[in-house]
């Protein structure tokens, strides 16, 4: 943990949920990685919106992604320290498989063989306010399953 | 093809207050001191003031330093959102008011107390915890512990090293050059006290690849501007800089801070945007820039932007630094005043005001050469906006 009061509370904002999000966040409580897709063009899009920017259609489902990804940039934030985190904390953007990005903390990877390309997996772990969220993982440990909090 | 309102008003007074880190004084005062330096910088009375242009992030709301000088009416009143991402469109718009006739003496300002009050590099601000479409986009970045500008801009700083072989030092290059230039400015913070490479090597690390001297100052103060007609300005003390480019541009899936679905994120199409509006505006193109104020909150953005304006290559802007083209007597002076990691944050608006000091040759490092275009910049990843500032000649 960081050297800061354990009673100093976080300052990640709580989670702004719509009807356009609130699939990704329902489906993160049990275990799964959700893709918006447009229904009439198909088109896969992340972050969610209501409509589709290729087609204009505000109709839409979801796929489930495996969770296979590669690291496509990433960080290792030192500071400023929040309660919520353990730092350093390495912060990933991948490619996922089926096309889109997505941004999540990582965890189990040495912050020294961050890497373009570094296969990595969608797992999930409770966040700051008790939400759990994707978290990304070395390739072939939990993809797929829901994991505990850090 | 040059613009309808190019050309057609000119900032004709610059302001500011000090620039520190504590002004034991409140941010509506700041904006008050600022305000007044400006208009007598202008020689124009306080009465005379018809208009305001601001950040949406502004705290003193225009109505509030309008009650507090006894300024008796405005008939033209803007906001503009996106924080230093918009730093120039407030001048973009008191220009377009001067020039349509709704307004004949438009003031631009930014006040705050933002080191000792709230700072934006500690954590998201006051207004991050409202929940709308506005701070939708946190949703996306926050949880995961991206939470301050640098540890959101650091995606991109990354990338950009690996692909282009770019290096701490590199990015390192922009701070020496800066606190070399604000070590001769006696209104910068780090008046006096420049730095080594070195130094900013040995600097503690923020968010990899950002150290602590890759980010700019957060300080307390407040910069006003004065924007009225050209024709008005020629007649008043000091030579204007005349507005010949004024631009605004937002690109494809454009996100604040995080447009991390582009293909290449990279790259800035936003900026791209406002320089081909701005050198259409003013009639010129890049080459014909003499200096150039490039905001800096954070160093990487003033690589990229030195290649999307398109003064070198992609992926070229560390050996355009490293060749002494940023420095006074060099192609493009850059951030002569010290800039935000030298002089004093003040969200890009003392930016504007150097970019104004350029043009009328009064900056404390004053190029040698003749100063005919300046460039001055908003902040990117974001929403972004920009000026061509000329001399009238
Ligand atoms: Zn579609």
């Amino acid at each position: 943990m960081t050297d800061a009061p354990q009673e100093r509370r976080t300052a990640v904002p709580g989670l702004t949920v719509t009807q356009d999000n609130e699939f990704f966040f329902t489906a993160a409580r049990e275990g799964r990685l959700e893709i918006q897709r447009c229904t009439d063009c198909k088109a896969l899009r992340h972050p969610p919106g209501p409509a589709c920017p290729s087609c204009r259609s505000f109709e839409w489902d979801t796929v489930t992604a495996s969770g296979r990804c590669t690291l496509h940039s990433w960080t290792v934030v030192h500071h400023p320290q929040d309660p919520a985190f353990t730092y350093p904390l390495a912060v990933g953007l991948v490619d996922l498989e089926e096309g889109t990005r997505l941004v999540a903390d990582i965890s189990g990877v040495d912050h020294a063989d961050l890497r373009r390309g570094l296969e990595l997996e969608v797992g999930f772990a409770e966040h700051a306010h008790g939400e759990v969220l994707p978290q990304l993982r070395p390739a072939g440990t939990t993809a797929g399953t829901r994991g505990g909090s850090r | 093809m040059t613009s309808p309102f190019s050309g057609g008003a000119a900032i004709a007074g610059i302001g500011a207050t000090e620039f520190s880190k504590n002004s034991g004084r409140s941010e509506w005062q700041l904006a008050c001191e600022a305000v007044l330096a400006a208009l007598d910088d202008a020689r124009i009375g306080v009465e005379e003031v018809d208009g305001f242009a601001l950040f949406t992030m502004e705290t003193n709301p225009e109505i509030a330093v309008a009650r507090a000088l006894g300024i008796p009416e405005l008939t033209f009143f803007s906001r503009i959102p996106h924080g230093g991402g918009g730093a120039c469109a407030p001048v973009q718009q008191a220009a377009l008011a001067v020039t349509s006739g709704v307004a004949d003496v438009v003031v631009v300002y930014r006040a705050f107390n933002e080191r000792s009050g709230h700072r934006f590099g500690q954590g998201p601000p006051p207004f991050a915890y409202n929940q709308n479409t506005d701070q939708e986009y946190r949703n996306w970045i926050n949880p995961y512990g991206l939470l301050t500008p640098a540890q959101q801009e650091a995606f991109l700083a990354r990338l950009y090293m690996e692909k282009y072989g770019a290096t701490s030092a590199d990015f390192g290059q922009v701070s020496v050059l800066s606190r070399k230039h604000a070590a001769t400015n006696p209104k910068a913070w780090f008046f006096e006290r420049p730095i080594t490479i070195e130094e900013h090597q040995a600097s503690r690390m923020i968010a990899d690849p950002l150290r602590l001297l890759d980010c700019c100052q957060e300080s307390d103060g407040g910069q006003a501007l004065v924007i009225v007609s050209t024709e008005r300005a020629r007649d008043l003390p000091h030579p204007p800089a005349v507005i010949t480019g004024a631009a605004q541009g937002v690109g494809p899936q454009q996100i604040s801070m995080s447009s991390y679905y582009r293909d290449d994120i990279d790259a800035m199409p936003e900026v791209e945007l406002v320089a081909q509006q701005l050198w259409r505006q003013a009639g010129i193109g890049p080459d014909d820039i003499d200096a150039a104020i490039l905001y800096d909150a954070f160093t990487p953005m003033v690589l990229l932007q030195l290649e999307e304006y398109g003064f070198c290559g992609r992926g070229e802007a560390r050996h355009f630094i490293a060749d002494g083209n940023l420095e006074v007597d060099g192609r493009l002076p850059v951030n002569t005043n010290g800039g935000q990691l030298g002089e004093g944050y003040i969200h890009g608006v003392n930016g504007i005001a150097e970019g104004v000091r350029l043009v009328r040759g009064t900056s404390v490092n004053q190029p040698t050469k003749t100063i005919d275009n300046v460039l001055v910049t908003g902040g990117s990843p974001v929403p972004h906006s920009a000026l061509v500032l000329a001399a009238d000649r």
